[in-house]
């Protein structure tokens, strides 16, 4: 009986380390990969599926995005300009990461979420995190409307359609 | 063992266990905080505070901002004097607050913050106060904890008594200290009882804040000292101490102190009203500025005024009447109800408190004692609700609690006085560390005091602290005054001298504070709104950069083509929009000071390079992980060289 009690304890503390060691591994695994989708994905921070894919923010739930608005997305270039191209430039590393394929690497929700409410994201959600160890700089709230972040956003869906249509030519 | 043995030792006893208690008594004093007091003043880490104090900066010209209970600084507001750390009158934008009918002053004395109102109470809107040597009174605005306005006060020889609000600020008031000739001309001194005049002014608010000087009234030629407006039943009236009814001009001290009573004066701004509309005043032409701030342009303005309208009280009839005060009076504070004025005589025993029904009474009676300068003096007896005996020694300013109680500074005595209203007894009364002038209870010259503390504002400190060599900190006393009796709980030094402060709960003014300035509302003429539009333009001597600055670098972070001789003229704009999230500018050998740039402001500083060489320049103000990255180079060419503008920034 004794000596049963003694295994079991000996089972929980192996156990126990075992699960600390794959925490550890499960981490450094993870800053391997690359700040794509992916790693967004792959992720045991113990948020919601919601919040990994979406982020934290003013939209909580699945945008309907319908064709693409011209005059809101040329809104949206001149939001950038004057809000965002301080940081961010489309095809170049500046304080920020290049822009112009932004909607391949974060989903619409994602992107006007971050773009809102940079701060909380920067505290909670691991690609957040990630690009600030890589950028070193905390994205700026720039104090933008929700009707200023759904323009931007429509600014940089032309950019992707444009950035599709230019690789399918390529083929 | 006989009687007398026993007796000695007793004795012996007796006069050990006294000196154990004296000497106990000592240590005490000066550790009084032994009970719940540090639990009443701690504020939690990231908890804030229930009140927010207002201190004037004295002789620092500023206005500091104090956490009540915990004593803790917030801020400095520069008011009239130059602050480099905020390039307060040393930006091109700021240094028109500073300009007046002398040019520009880069220091003064701030004595009386005074909270506007809405109703005769506290509104959270402004917080207004003078400066005493060069006469100002300045309008400092809540949502941004900035100057706003500045006004100039014509013929007045010193601004101490002011600036006090009406209920609804439609006037704030002032006095002049020093009378003087007025229009001011060279006369020999010791023709003042001849030459010399005071002036009480009354210097409109405008819904917007807007300042203006609405009428001035001539008084005689005594030392015009503080003042309160009337409230409730005594709005429409403003009343005024003097001193020096003598009109002694030497050795004021021994010579302004033979009277047995000065006066308060009590004017009727009601009437002033009307007589202004008759058309009953005389112009004088008198040279004043008017210097404001434009929130959109972020820049101030001069304005220069030359006229001013005034009031002789001989040609207007019971516009003005005084109350007979013993000895050199200094407050006068009228209760939350407005019925009750009560007086500080520097040099009296007890503090006379006037009635304003009685004073009306009086004057519908014509109850005079005689007439000074043709102004009716009314008798004291007439006037008089009570006097508080056993008041202190030097009872200077007086507060009220709203709950039917008084507390009176005593300067000499070094203590606050804790009185009655309508008993006129004396029930409490505890020291202060050391020499207290002013007091101040959150909303205690209001109709609707929130009568948690009192504030001793102390003019000495001593050996209360650590000393720093010769020159000590002057501090702030917070006091419980929720109980019978009144209760020392802090005792904190604060910057330059404490004159008088004003409080008011946090929560009326916090929920009005600015974050940013929104950068599209930006409208100075050198702002830029993007980083696009940064740039370098030549025009003659003058170049002007149009630079930006957002986390982490300027735009453009490296300038060539500026030549010695040049004014470069850098205008730098924050596009940050973010909340706490200012940047700094600062350039090697610039005479002037660093830019602290909020976000969404343009500030521009002059600089003036003397030498051919490659200058840094670099932001200040800690902004982010790469702020030592925040940075760029200027290259300076020798005045005839022909290196074009050229500017840059990234590859």
């Amino acid at each position: 009986m004794k000596s049963l009690k003694l295994h079991l304890t000996v089972i929980a503390i192996l156990s126990s380390l075992i699960v600390l060691q794959t925490g550890c591994g499960g981490d450094s695994k993870e800053s391997n990969t690359s700040n794509d989708n992916q790693s967004m994905m792959n992720n045991n921070s113990g948020l919601t599926e919601w919040e990994l894919e979406s982020g934290f923010g003013p939209v909580k739930k699945k945008l309907n995005l319908g064709p693409i608005d011209p005059t809101m997305a040329a809104e949206g270039e001149k939001i950038f300009e004057s809000k965002c191209a301080t940081c961010h430039k489309l095809d170049e590393r500046y304080t920020g990461p290049a822009q112009r394929n932004v909607l391949q690497r974060v989903t619409p929700e994602f992107f006007m979420n971050t773009v809102l409410n940079p701060d909380e994201n920067l505290q909670k959600h691991p690609h957040s995190k990630e690009m600030l160890a890589q950028y070193m700089t905390k994205m700026t709230n720039q104090n933008v409307t929700i009707k200023d972040a759904r323009a931007l956003l429509e600014y940089f869906r032309v950019l992707d359609e444009e950035l599709k249509n230019n690789t399918t030519t390529k083929k | 063992m006989n009687r007398r043995y026993i007796r000695a030792l007793l004795i012996g006893i007796s006069v050990v266990a006294a000196f154990v208690l004296m000497h106990y008594g000592c240590q005490e004093s000066k550790n009084l905080s032994a009970g719940d007091e540090a639990e009443k003043v701690y504020v939690a880490p990231g908890d804030y505070d229930e009140f927010y104090m207002f201190t004037s900066g004295g002789f620092s010209g500023q206005i500091g901002v104090y956490g009540l209970p915990s004593g803790r600084l917030f801020r400095q507001i520069p008011v009239f004097s130059q602050d480099p750390e905020k390039a307060y009158g040393y930006s091109e934008e700021s240094k028109p607050m500073l300009m007046t009918s002398y040019g520009f002053i880069p220091w003064d004395d701030a004595h009386h913050p005074e909270l506007s109102q809405t109703d005769g109470v506290p509104d959270g809107r402004w917080i207004f106060i003078n400066a005493n040597n060069t006469p100002r009174v300045a309008r400092v605005d809540l949502t941004t904890f900035t100057t706003a306005e500045i006004i100039e006060i014509p013929n007045s020889g010193g601004n101490h008594g002011s600036p006090f609000v009406t209920e609804n600020n439609e006037y704030v008031v002032a006095s002049t200290r020093f009378s003087l000739p007025i229009p001011n001309e060279d006369v020999p001194i010791n023709s003042f009882k001849e030459n010399f005049k005071g002036t009480l002014t009354f210097i409109k608010v405008a819904p917007d804040g807007k300042m203006s000087i609405a009428f001035q009234i001539l008084v005689p030629g005594f030392d015009y000292d503080l003042a309160h407006a009337g409230k409730g039943p005594s709005h429409g009236w403003a009343f005024f101490t003097s001193y020096n009814t003598e009109q002694a001009n030497t050795l004021l001290e021994v010579n302004a102190s033979q009277n047995d009573k000065d006066f308060i004066a009590a004017v009727n701004w009601k009437k002033a009203e009307e007589y202004i509309a008759k058309g009953n005043f005389k112009k004088s032409s008198s040279t004043f500025y008017r210097n404001y701030v434009d929130e959109k342009k972020h820049m101030a303005f001069s304005e220069k005024n030359s006229e001013v309208k005034i009031l002789s009280p001989d040609d207007c009839p019971g516009l003005i009447y005084y109350l007979p005060t013993p000895k050199s009076p200094h407050g006068v504070d009228v209760d939350p109800t407005g019925e009750y004025i009560a007086a500080g005589g520097k040099l009296a025993a007890v503090i006379p408190v006037h009635s304003f029904s009685k004073m009306i009474k009086a004057i519908e009676n014509k109850d005079f004692e005689t007439e000074v300068y043709g102004i009716p003096v009314l008798k004291y007896e007439s006037v008089l609700a009570g006097e508080v005996e056993n008041c202190g020694l030097g009872p200077l300013h007086t507060e009220f609690d709203g709950k039917g109680f008084a507390y009176t500074s005593a300067f000499i005595s070094s203590e606050i006085v804790k009185w009655e209203i309508g008993t006129w007894k004396v029930v409490d009364r505890i020291p202060t560390y050391y020499s207290i002038g002013h007091l101040s209870i959150p909303g205690g010259d209001s109709k609707k005091p929130w009568g948690k503390y009192v504030v001793a504002l102390n003019k000495i400190t001593k050996d209360r602290y650590l000393p720093t060599g010769p020159e000590l900190t002057q501090s702030a006393q917070l006091i419980d005054i929720s109980g019978d009796k009144m209760k020392l709980l802090l005792d904190f030094p604060t910057i330059g001298e404490p004159h008088y402060a004003q409080s008011i709960p946090a929560e009326i003014l916090m929920k009005n504070s600015k974050k940013i300035y929104p950068i599209e509302e930006n409208e100075h003429p050198y702002g830029i709104k993007a980083e696009k539009d940064a740039r370098v333009e030549r025009n003659g001597n003058d170049v002007h950069v149009y630079m930006s600055t957002i986390r982490t670098h300027f735009a453009p972070d490296n300038i060539e083509g500026i030549k010695v001789g040049d004014n470069v003229y850098f205008h730098v704009t924050n596009l940050e929009q973010d909340w706490d999230i200012p940047h700094g500018f600062a350039v090697k050998g610039a005479q002037t000071s660093e830019l602290l740039v909020l976000p969404g402001m343009t500030e521009t500083i002059v600089w003036k390079p003397q030498q051919p060489g490659i200058y840094p320049f670099y932001c200040t103000d800690f902004c982010s992980a790469l702020h030592q990255e925040m940075q760029g180079y200027l290259r300076v060419s020798p005045k005839n060289s022909n290196v074009e503008i050229s500017y840059r920034i990234g590859n």
